[in-house]
């Protein structure tokens, strides 16, 4: 070996016994996560479109939204803004997990990139690592964001309670991951990169309609809240209203209370029914 | 298992719903050895390359790649293999080196990226987003992702498709590199005359058999084959040619009757692309 002090002294060298993949020990599982993260997240704010339509857009249209149906007090002491932030909030989380994750992964397997990571020595779970930091980073950023705007145009009071904070705090996590496992899962819909956006978008668009995301809830016709009833979106919003509304606006809601248990219930079987779906559908090489 | 066998196939079988793909091959590649795999679109070269890539599962048959069997291929043995896959333009917003040490993170004991990046000649482009490179230029990316682990075998699918002919040639001189370094090299390649500038040993396959295998100067009886010897004969129209399995005797006999230089003497063996031809149409029949 060139530059070794000891293969010059001690005459001849040796070559070690050892097969070349036992001679040095691979990357750990960790670092390679944390590394994928790295590389998930400069590519997410490098990409134009992403940062436009899925980090930017639900800011935009709260903007738009709150201005355009603006300070009419709606009934008993809650804002439509107040209702919009809340909503948006539970939409830009759908959209940083589920839309960004069914879009970029459909997009990583048509290109052949799922594949070649397939084929070196990353360990699978260091994907989905990168993917769970990436999502991670991005829905905090995006519901600080929307808070943000929520206060600064629309008087929005941050809640004061611990106790609000703890029900802000597990309508996040369960809603951002069974939106997570629903966008993995939905990424083997689209059959094409150039059709991932499309495909995903439109019913994405409609489930937030229906949902209480771009129209208060109550606005809503009743077959149309049946459908949303049975999709995260509509009791992750529901969740996040609890959270910024007034505790007395729990009247307007259709069942007339928060409904913290069906909440947490439904979030939590769409979580198993979404690694369920993962597991039996997740694929690295595209269908060609 | 021989330590010198890099590959190992004996009667491998893959079917599709609608057709066989692989019906039986056998395959030894030695170690430090470049070995191209040559046949048309269709004959089974991809299906078999990417059973000994691990990405697909065969239904029958026993495969070795460094002594283990890629369906069950784990971490370790897929640092010592590098694949070389072709990229689709758009990948992510990330530059050539980013991408390129991104990849060396996942291995052992990787080249360092500049290294890599020098050797596929893209040392100026290092610094520009993947988006922004040419066609050429991304298959140079791709090589440099597939090398840049070290690997003992590496795997080259077609890879100058869309190259000009000096980036090819650019290519092959990386290829011979590779091969001093001791890399064992399965390429699989539509030209014939890169499989016979670069590969120890080619096999032809065809409908998912492999109806020939050596090395380039004697596959399919090349080198004892029919020659065919043409000259000028005055006052016959045209060229005369005669195929010969003596073709020496036939010229010698030549120069006697002209006494001396034959008009228009040409001796030649079949090509790579003639032999080529001839089997794939036998295989197909």
């Amino acid at each position: 070996m060139i530059g070794n002090p000891e293969a010059a002294v001690g005459g001849p060298t040796t070559v070690p016994a050892l097969a070349p993949e036992q001679a040095v020990a691979l990357p750990g599982v960790w670092r390679l996560g944390l590394g994928r993260g790295g590389v998930e997240l400069k590519a997410f704010f490098r990409d134009k479109m992403a940062v436009a339509f899925i980090f930017g857009l639900p800011a935009i249209l709260l903007v738009l939204l709150g201005s355009i149906f603006g300070h009419q007090a709606a009934a008993r002491g809650v804002t439509v803004g107040q209702l919009f932030t809340a909503g948006m909030i539970a939409g830009g989380i759908m959209a940083t997990s589920f839309q960004y994750l069914a879009i970029g992964i459909a997009n990583e397997r048509e290109t052949g990139m799922l594949k070649r990571l397939s084929g070196t020595p990353m360990p699978p779970v260091a994907y989905f690592m990168g993917k769970v930091i990436q999502v991670m980073v991005c829905t905090v950023a995006e519901t600080v964001l929307l808070m943000a705007v929520g206060v600064v145009f629309y008087h929005l009071h941050l809640p004061a309670s611990p106790g609000r904070w703890l029900t802000f705090a597990w309508v996040f996590l369960l809603g951002t991951a069974a939106s997570s496992l629903l966008g993995i899962a939905a990424s083997s819909l689209p059959r094409s990169a150039a059709s991932a956006a499309p495909v995903i978008s439109l019913p994405f668009t409609v489930l937030q309609f229906i949902s209480g995301v771009y129209v208060p809830f109550n606005d809503v016709p009743g077959w149309m809240r049946d459908v949303a009833s049975f999709f995260p979106l509509k009791w992750m919003g529901q969740g996040m209203r609890s959270v910024f509304l007034p505790e007395h606006a729990a009247a307007l809601e259709p069942a007339g209370t928060w409904e913290h248990g069906h909440i947490a219930l439904v979030l939590a079987a769409w979580i198993v029914a979404g690694l369920v779906l993962c597991m039996r559908t997740f694929r690295w090489q595209s269908h060609q | 298992m021989n330590t010198d066998t890099a590959v190992m196939v004996r009667d491998l079988r893959k079917s599709y719903p609608d057709v066989t793909a692989v019906d039986g091959i056998d395959l030894d590649i030695a170690r430090g050895e470049v070995f191209a795999l040559l046949g048309p679109n269709g004959a089974g070269k991809t299906t078999t390359v990417e059973i000994l890539e691990g990405f697909r599962q065969r239904d029958r048959g026993t495969v070795a790649v460094l002594g283990h069997d890629p369906a069950h291929g784990g971490r370790a043995w897929r640092a010592r293999i590098g694949i070389v896959l072709q990229l689709a333009s758009a990948g992510p917003e990330l530059t050539v080196l980013e991408m390129v040490r991104h990849f060396a993170s996942f291995y052992p004991c990787p080249r360092e990226p500049e290294e890599a990046i020098e050797l596929v000649g893209l040392t100026d482009k290092a610094r520009s987003r993947i988006a922004s490179l040419s066609g050429g230029l991304t298959r140079r990316l791709d090589v440099a992702l597939g090398i840049v682990g070290r690997p003992e075998l590496l795997f080259l699918d077609e890879p100058t498709t869309g190259f000009d002919p000096e980036a090819r040639r650019q290519f092959w001189e990386l290829i011979r590199g590779l091969r001093t370094d001791g890399t064992t090299i399965l390429l699989t390649t539509h030209y014939l005359d890169e499989a016979e500038a670069l590969a120890d040993r080619i096999a032809i396959i065809a409908s998912g058999r492999i109806v020939a295998s050596g090395d380039p100067a004697s596959l399919g009886g090349r080198a004892t084959a029919d020659v065919h010897v043409s000259w000028d004969e005055p006052g016959a129209p045209g060229r005369t040619t005669e195929k010969t399995p003596t073709p020496t005797r036939l010229v010698t006999e030549l120069t006697a009757r002209f006494g001396g230089e034959v008009p228009g003497l040409t001796v030649t063996r079949p090509s790579l692309e003639d032999i080529y031809l001839d089997l794939i149409t036998e295989g197909r029949s």
